[in-house]
């Protein structure tokens, strides 16, 4: 998909675009000619692309989160239950050694086999699934560990069950925890980033995305029964809303773009689990150091400018 | 039921516009009302007690003290930022939408009293694309925040909302965290929240800020469910609960405080509004 040279560009603009809000330097002149680069190298990915990148990012053998936690993390421990009334294993949660530094990690996790499928009911967690994410991100603030998070959900989980434990409740809630915390926070979407049962784990300091994931609003083909009354619409949908890394950079919803090996992450587990790793900690590092209180209100602005409503007409 | 009398008679159900039951008609028990006796009893079926669906305009007239209302950000538009076309394109459906409710946005937002007491208002209109969250509806609810923090005042919100606006794809879903953002810098700042959850609250907007309310208040009837009862059953093939996802069943499995028929509604608030202002 995307170029080296895009890449190298875009990671440059967002690391650069993330410094005055951390440390009040003023860099404009520096952003609008790498902004003028980029645009000069990016050519819209076409629509093919864009499903390309749906079919890559739900692709099988796709590394889920515990594959990357095997790799990344030493040590890991991994916590059960909401300790209320139930464990989701569609959600997971632990603590680890990442590169040195002990670390609370949430992932939605879907199986390879048909068994752990059924299982973790295809990474789409219910209501206790969510509480099980709270509990270790309260966790994470009252040790002061940082919080990763991979997202990598179809989407919230359709069910009657899911609707009487307070599935909606329960995504706002995470939402307004995650917005509450006094640590550092990087997420990356590394699959699916559907819709809210996404935004649950993902209000982060840094949100990132593998060049093949995708990130949306609803699933393509929810989206196509909708407007198009026909779900076998659903190319002309992600083609319609852009679900693609690159366009979610353009439009300031990621701050980077991590790469993949080769034709994707499924084509190589340990090289994936490298680049996102090397990610993962250079986005842990712009964060080191910014006192909490900094950290919560810088991640409140960042949410509170994406997509800046358009001036007065 | 059975001892009722069957006095079904010509012309009791108004006749049909294009196949669809007329908007005055009670879906619940086939009463059909004038406008204005409709207007009388604050849009609810005097018969059977259904609650049909009420305008933003004629929500905040329900509500708040005559002429106290003073609306803010009224010339905030979306403009169509992903250049989105599905059936037809996202900017006719918008000046449609405009044209059909006599509103910029699907929500209303502004200052304003009921019984007196001071409050922020923002309140969804469904008419309006579904009461859909784009951009301009996370950003008015946003500022409603703002406003009532500055003002020391509590927010009430009233939601009437298919969810996330597709059309603006992943901007929508950014307007979840972003409105509650907006609601924690809300509570920082010692304010408080009344969410008045209406008929139908899902998706994006009831997994946001509706759900987020110091105090949730259901109307009779509302569906306050993630998802819709038509996608749940097609999805798992279950047989869904006969009040799958209504404020009822809600209420029962305890996610809302309490479901106030809409005559009390205006009461009830104010009382939480004095409440909370002789608590401060």
């Amino acid at each position: 998909m995307a170029g080296e040279a895009e890449l190298r560009l875009r990671s440059q603009l967002s690391r650069l675009r993330s410094l005055p809000l951390l440390r009040g330097a003023k860099l404009s002149g520096e952003l609008e000619r790498l902004q003028k680069q980029l645009d000069r190298v990016v050519s819209e990915p076409s629509d093919e692309e864009i499903w390309r990148s749906v079919e890559l990012a739900r692709h099988p053998e796709r590394p889920y989160t515990l594959d990357y936690v095997e790799r990344l993390l030493d040590d890991w421990f991994e916590l059960h239950g909401d300790h209320h009334h139930g464990d989701d294993a569609a959600l997971v949660a632990g603590l680890g050694r990442f590169r040195g530094r002990t670390v609370v990690l949430v992932g939605n996790q879907k199986g390879r086999d048909v068994k752990e499928r059924t299982r973790r009911n295809f990474g789409m967690a219910y209501p206790e699934g969510y509480g099980k994410a709270m509990r270790a991100m309260e966790l994470a603030e009252h040790h002061g560990f940082p919080l990763l998070s991979l997202v990598d959900i179809p989407g919230a989980y359709p069910g009657v069950t899911a609707e009487q434990h307070g599935q909606g409740g329960a995504i706002a809630r995470a939402q307004a925890l995650m917005a509450r915390l006094h640590v550092p926070v990087v997420t990356c979407v590394i699959g699916e980033g559907g819709s809210g049962g996404a935004i649950a784990t993902a209000l982060a300091d840094r949100v990132l995305m593998q060049e093949n994931a995708i990130y949306t609003v609803i699933s393509p083909e929810g989206c196509a029964a909708i407007l198009w009354r026909d779900a076998g619409e659903a190319r002309k949908a992600a083609a319609a809303f852009k679900p693609d890394a690159a366009h979610c950079l353009e439009l300031g919803v990621i701050d980077a773009i991590v790469p993949e090996p080769g034709p994707g992450a499924h084509t190589d587990h340990e090289a994936a689990a490298q680049l996102l790793g090397d990610a993962l900690q250079e986005s842990l590092e712009l964060l080191d150091g910014v006192p909490g209180d900094e950290l919560r209100r810088h991640r409140r602005v960042r949410f509170r400018t994406i997509g800046a409503v358009p001036a007065t007409r | 039921m059975s001892e009722r009398i069957d006095v079904s008679i010509e012309h009791k159900h108004a006749p049909p516009a294009n196949g669809r039951p007329h908007p005055n008609t009670c879906p619940k028990c086939g009463s059909h009302y004038r406008d204005d006796e409709l207007a009388l009893h604050l849009n609810v079926c005097p018969h059977c007690g259904h609650h049909f669906p009420v305008h933003a305009r004629d929500r905040i007239a329900q509500l708040t003290d005559e002429g106290s209302f003073v609306e803010e950000a009224s010339d905030l538009r979306s403009d169509d930022p992903l250049g989105f076309f599905d059936l037809r394109p996202y900017a006719e459906r918008l000046a449609e939408a405009e044209l059909a409710t006599g509103l910029g946005e699907a929500m209303v937002i502004g200052r304003g009293a009921i019984e007196e007491q001071p409050c922020q208002l923002a309140v969804m209109e469904f008419g309006f694309m579904g009461g859909s969250m784009g951009r301009v509806v996370g950003e008015k609810f946003a500022r409603a925040c703002e406003g009532a923090a500055d003002r020391g005042v509590p927010l009430v919100s009233v939601t009437t909302t298919g969810g996330a606006r597709m059309q603006e794809g992943i901007l929508s879903l950014m307007q979840m965290p972003k409105t509650v953002c907006a609601v924690e810098d809300l509570r920082d700042a010692g304010g408080t929240l009344i969410s008045v959850l209406a008929h139908p609250t899902t998706a994006g907007v009831l997994a946001s800020f509706a759900s987020l309310g110091d105090v949730l208040v259901a109307e009779p009837g509302a569906l306050l469910s993630f998802t819709g009862p038509r996608v749940v059953q097609q999805t798992t093939r279950e047989k869904l609960p006969d009040d799958f996802g209504l404020a009822e069943s809600n209420y029962r499995h305890g996610h809302v405080d309490a479901i106030v028929p809409r005559p009390e509604l205006r009461p009830t608030v104010a009382r939480l509004l004095r409440l909370f202002a002789d608590g401060r």
